[in-house]
C-alpha cells in the first residue's frame, strides 16, 4: 500500500489549488471563484473560498456528504445566491455567458408539456434562433449523441437513460461555454451509465466544452476527470486537486489501468482522511 | 366433435378479449347502476310505495322529457341555463386564471390574500346575491356575476396553488437557460399548474350551473332550467318537473366529462 502511493505521486501530479499557482499554459482558468462566502442559516458552508476551473477540462468535483458539492456547482451557475465573493467566466460575469445544465432528476427537469425535440429547441429559443438555424442544430445534435429514438415522442415516453440524454442534448444545444453536471446518472442503472458515459466523452472530445460534474461515485469521476476536485468537510475548504492524464478516448479497459487505479486510489485516501478529521 | 367444441370455445375467448367488445361490456358495466335505480324507481310509483302525487313514473317521467325536449320548450330553458353557466364560467376563468398565476408565482402577495379568497370562498355564493343585486340590478348580468364569482374563487384557488407546487427543477431548468421571469411563467409556471387548473375548472363549472339554476329560481327570470322546475313545481307538473330535474343533472354531469376529456387531452402528461 505504502509502495502505491509512493508510485502516485510520482505518477499523478498533485497541485494545491491555488488561486495563482496554477501554470498558465496546462491550466489556463476558465472560472474564477475568489473569496466566495455562502452560510445556511448562520452556518458557514463555503469560508474564503477561492479556486480555479480550467478551461476546456473535465473537473470532477467529489467530497464528503454535506460539504456542499451540489451547492458549489449551484453557485457558479447563479442558481443558489452567494453571500459574497466573485465568481467570474474569462473574467465575465454570469449573465455574459451561456451555460448549460444537466440536473440530477431528468424527469423533474424536462418539461412534460413539450416533445424532446421541442425541449432541446427550448434554450435556442429563447436565445432567439430563428426556425431554420434551430433546425440545422437539432440535427447536428442527433448525429453528434447517434440518437436511435423518435424525438417526436414526450419526455416521459422514455426510458431514464434516454430522457437524461435529451436534457444533455438541451443543455449542449446552444453551444455553451460550460457544462454542468449535477450526479447525472445517480438516478440511472449501471447499464445505462456506462453508456451516457460514453456518449458525454465524445461529446468532450467534440467539442472540448469546459466541463464541471458533480460526482457521488469515484470511479465515474476519475473515469471521466482532467481534474479530480476534492473538497474537505464544511466549512468546506479543497483538499486536494489530482490530475488525471490519461488521454481520451478511454474505454472500459481504462478501468483496469495502474494510472486510473492509482489516482483512484490517491483520491480515495484524500476522501478518507477528510471524512474521518 | 370435441375438437369443435374446443375451436369454438377458444374462438369465443379471442372475440370476449376483442378491444371492442371490452369497451362495450364495461359500458355495459357503467350501466348497471343507473339501471337498477330506475328499475327500483318504476317500482316504487307502480307499487305506489310513495304517493303517486309526489312521484310519477320513470316512463311517464321520459315521456314528459321527451316531449318537452321535442316541442322545444325544454330545449329553450335549457339554452338559457347553458348560456348564463358558460358565461359565468368564461368570465371566470378569463379573470382568475392568469390573477392566479400571477398570485401563486408571488407567494408573499397570495399569503396577504389568502384570507380573503379562504373567507370568500367558504361564503355561499348565494348568501351574496342581495350584494350582486344592488350592484349589477335584476338583469341577468346579476345571476351570470355572482355564479361567475363563486367559480372564479375556486378557479382562483386552484390555479394558485397549482403555481405554487409548482417542481422547482423545471423552475431552475428555464432560469438557467435564460428565461425571464415572465418567460418562466408562461412556459413552466402555466403548464405546471395545468393539472390543478382542471381540479378548479371542474369545480368552478359546477358551482357557476348551481348558482345559474338557484338564481333563475329566485330571482325573477322568465326562463331557464331553474325557473323551469320552480314553475313545474308550482303549477304541480310534477312529471315536468323531475324531467327538467334530470335535464340539469344531465347538463352537469355533460359538464363534467367534457373538462375530465379535456384534460386528459390537454394535460397528457399528467399522472406521468
Amino acid at each position: 500500500m505504502k509502495e502505491a502511493s509512493k508510485l502516485d505521486i510520482g505518477d499523478c501530479a498533485d497541485v494545491k489549488a491555488d488561486v495563482n499557482g496554477l501554470p498558465e499554459d496546462v491550466h489556463a482558468p476558465h472560472i474564477t471563484i475568489k473569496h466566495l462566502n455562502k452560510a445556511f442559516v448562520g452556518v458557514p458552508l463555503y469560508e474564503d473560498f477561492s479556486l480555479n476551473l480550467p478551461k476546456g477540462k473535465i473537473t470532477c468535483i467529489f467530497g464528503p456528504n454535506g460539504c456542499g458539492k451540489s451547492t458549489l456547482i449551484n453557485m457558479i451557475a447563479g442558481l443558489m445566491p452567494i453571500d459574497s465573493g466573485s465568481i467570474l467566466f474569462d473574467g465575465k460575469e454570469l449573465k455574459e455567458t451561456n451555460i448549460g445544465y444537466v440536473f440530477q432528476n431528468y424527469r423533474d427537469a424536462l418539461f412534460p408539456w413539450m416533445t424532446c425535440k421541442k425541449n432541446i429547441a427550448y434554450p435556442l429559443k429563447i436565445l432567439g434562433w430563428n426556425k431554420v438555424k434551430i433546425e440545422k442544430r437539432l440535427k447536428e445534435l442527433m448525429e453528434m449523441f447517434e440518437i436511435s429514438f423518435d424525438l417526436r415522442r414526450y419526455p416521459y415516453e422514455l426510458s431514464g437513460g434516454q430522457a437524461q440524454l435529451v436534457s444533455i442534448m438541451r443543455a449542449i444545444a446552444p453551444k455553451p461555454e460550460v457544462l454542468f453536471l449535477d450526479e447525472p446518472f445517480s438516478a440511472l442503472d449501471y447499464e445505462m451509465t456506462l453508456s451516457i458515459r460514453e456518449t458525454l466523452q465524445r461529446i468532450f472530445i467534440d467539442t472540448g466544452v469546459t466541463t464541471v460534474v458533480v460526482s457521488h461515485d469515484l470511479e465515474e469521476a476519475v473515469w471521466l476527470a482532467d481534474d479530480i476536485l476534492l473538497l474537505t468537510k464544511r466549512p468546506t475548504q479543497v483538499a486536494e486537486l489530482i490530475q488525471y492524464t490519461e488521454a481520451r478516448p478511454r474505454s472500459s479497459a481504462t478501468l483496469a489501468e495502474p494510472l486510473f487505479i492509482n489516482t483512484k486510489v490517491r483520491s480515495l485516501e484524500v476522501f478518507q482522511r477528510e471524512v474521518r478529521r | 366433435m370435441k375438437v369443435n367444441a374446443v375451436n369454438s370455445s377458444s374462438r369465443l375467448r379471442t372475440i370476449l378479449a376483442s378491444r371492442s367488445v371490452q369497451r362495450i361490456m364495461s359500458v355495459l358495466h357503467a350501466l348497471i347502476g343507473p339501471s337498477i335505480l330506475i328499475i327500483l324507481w318504476w317500482f316504487a310509483a307502480e307499487g305506489d310505495w310513495v304517493s303517486r302525487t309526489l312521484l310519477p313514473g320513470p316512463i311517464e317521467t321520459f315521456a314528459s322529457f321527451g316531449k318537452n325536449i321535442l316541442n322545444g320548450e325544454m330545449l329553450h330553458d335549457s339554452y338559457f341555463t347553458l348560456y348564463r353557466t358558460a358565461y359565468a364560467f368564461f368570465l371566470a376563468t378569463v379573470i382568475a386564471v392568469p390573477l392566479g398565476i400571477i398570485l401563486g408565482a408571488n407567494t408573499k402577495v397570495y399569503r396577504s390574500f389568502e384570507v380573503v379568497i379562504e373567507f370568500f370562498r367558504s361564503t355561499p355564493a348565494t348568501a351574496i346575491f342581495p350584494l350582486f343585486l344592488l350592484l349589477f340590478g335584476i338583469g341577468d348580468f346579476a345571476k351570470i356575476s355572482v355564479a361567475a364569482f363563486a367559480a372564479g374563487l375556486v378557479i382562483l384557488f386552484n390555479v394558485a396553488y397549482g403555481v405554487m407546487n409548482a417542481r422547482q427543477t423545471r423552475i431552475q431548468a428555464a432560469r438557467v437557460m435564460g428565461a425571464s421571469r415572465p418567460r418562466v411563467l408562461i412556459d413552466v409556471l402555466f403548464f405546471e399548474s395545468l393539472t390543478s387548473t382542471f381540479v378548479g375548472l371542474r369545480m368552478g363549472v359546477s358551482i357557476a350551473l348551481v348558482v345559474v339554476i338557484v338564481a333563475e329560481m329566485f330571482i325573477g327570470t322568465n326562463d331557464g332550467l331553474g325557473h323551469r322546475i320552480i314553475d313545474a313545481q308550482q303549477i304541480y307538473d310534477l312529471e315536468d318537473m323531475y324531467a327538467s330535474i334530470l335535464a340539469t343533472g344531465a347538463m352537469g354531469y355533460g359538464f363534467n366529462l367534457l373538462f375530465l376529456g379535456l384534460e386528459k387531452w390537454l394535460v397528457h402528461w399528467s399522472g406521468r
